[in-house]
């Protein structure tokens, strides 16, 4: 059961993906990506990692994507791109991603070689991620507030100014 | 029960197609979309690759990860806004100040 989801979101994540290299239109593309992400969450919680699944969805298929389609309202493009000219350039891309496959796919086949798939226990799981995150990795946590708070200060200042400048 | 492998499998051609679209594009949103594919790709390297030993640290380190990728999405973006306002374009094609 377990590997037909994983197969069907494996396919509806890369299809999404696919869909949006093909396409012209931004906020297809978007859209596209709030798929590929909200399966890519699917995937994460059949990984035994129902939390970051959770978050995966709420952050990333959610906040993340939303502010894609809201600057995108910004831009107020009104055609789509014009299809390419230069075919060269998309094959030396897919000639370099078939090489960068291959060799990605030979480095992990040879790290994973004879791996255990012991698991993490289900149960507790989050419990041992929360004390984690509030234990050792307590300064990280805290920081990673910090840095929030620099981001969107820093998104005012810069894109937050009158068009007058 | 489901190899690590194959979640390898599957972060690998996701980091892959994020780098076929980063090339492919001409759009710096289109191409920043891209980047978060490539993030999440290795997001999902990282889970596949600790679900073995069993321990919660990947999980702790991926939530990182994705909030990070929050703000950087944020300041991203208000960097393409900001090419816009000055350019009326996001096209890499009309950014070639540097090229000689």
């Amino acid at each position: 059961m377990a590997l037909v989801i994983f197969i069907v979101l494996s396919v509806l994540c890369v299809a999404a993906v696919v869909a949006m290299i093909v396409s012209r239109n931004q906020a297809h593309n978007a859209l596209f990506l709030v798929l590929a992400f909200a399966c890519l969450g699917g995937v994460f919680g059949l990984l035994d990692a129902p939390f970051v699944a959770a978050a995966q969805v709420l952050v990333y298929a959610g906040a993340i994507m939303v502010l894609f389609l809201f600057a995108i309202m910004m831009f107020n493009l009104r055609q789509p791109f014009p299809p390419e000219k230069k075919r060269a350039r998309v094959i030396l891309a897919a000639v370099l991603a078939l090489v960068l496959l291959a060799e990605l796919v030979l480095a992990g086949g040879r790290a994973l070689g004879g791996g255990s798939t012991a698991g993490i226990p289900a149960d507790g799981a989050i419990a041992d991620l929360g004390r984690l995150l509030f234990t050792d990795y307590l300064y990280a946590f805290e920081i990673t507030s910090l840095l929030i708070v620099a981001a969107l200060v820093g998104a005012l200042a810069l894109a937050g100014k009158k068009e007058s400048e | 029960m489901i190899p690590p492998a194959a979640f390898f499998v599957l972060a690998v051609v996701l980091f892959v197609l994020g780098i076929v679209a980063f090339f492919v594009k001409k759009d710096l949103l289109t191409q920043f979309m891209a980047v978060e594919i490539m993030l999440n790709a290795g997001n999902l390297a990282l889970l596949a690759l600790a679900k073995a030993p069993g321990r919660a640290d990947a999980q702790a380190l991926v939530l990182f990860v994705i909030t990070v990728a929050a703000a950087e999405a944020v300041i991203g973006l208000a960097i393409i806004v900001l090419v816009f306002r000055q350019r009326k374009s996001i096209r890499t094609d009309d950014l070639k100040d540097l090229k000689g």
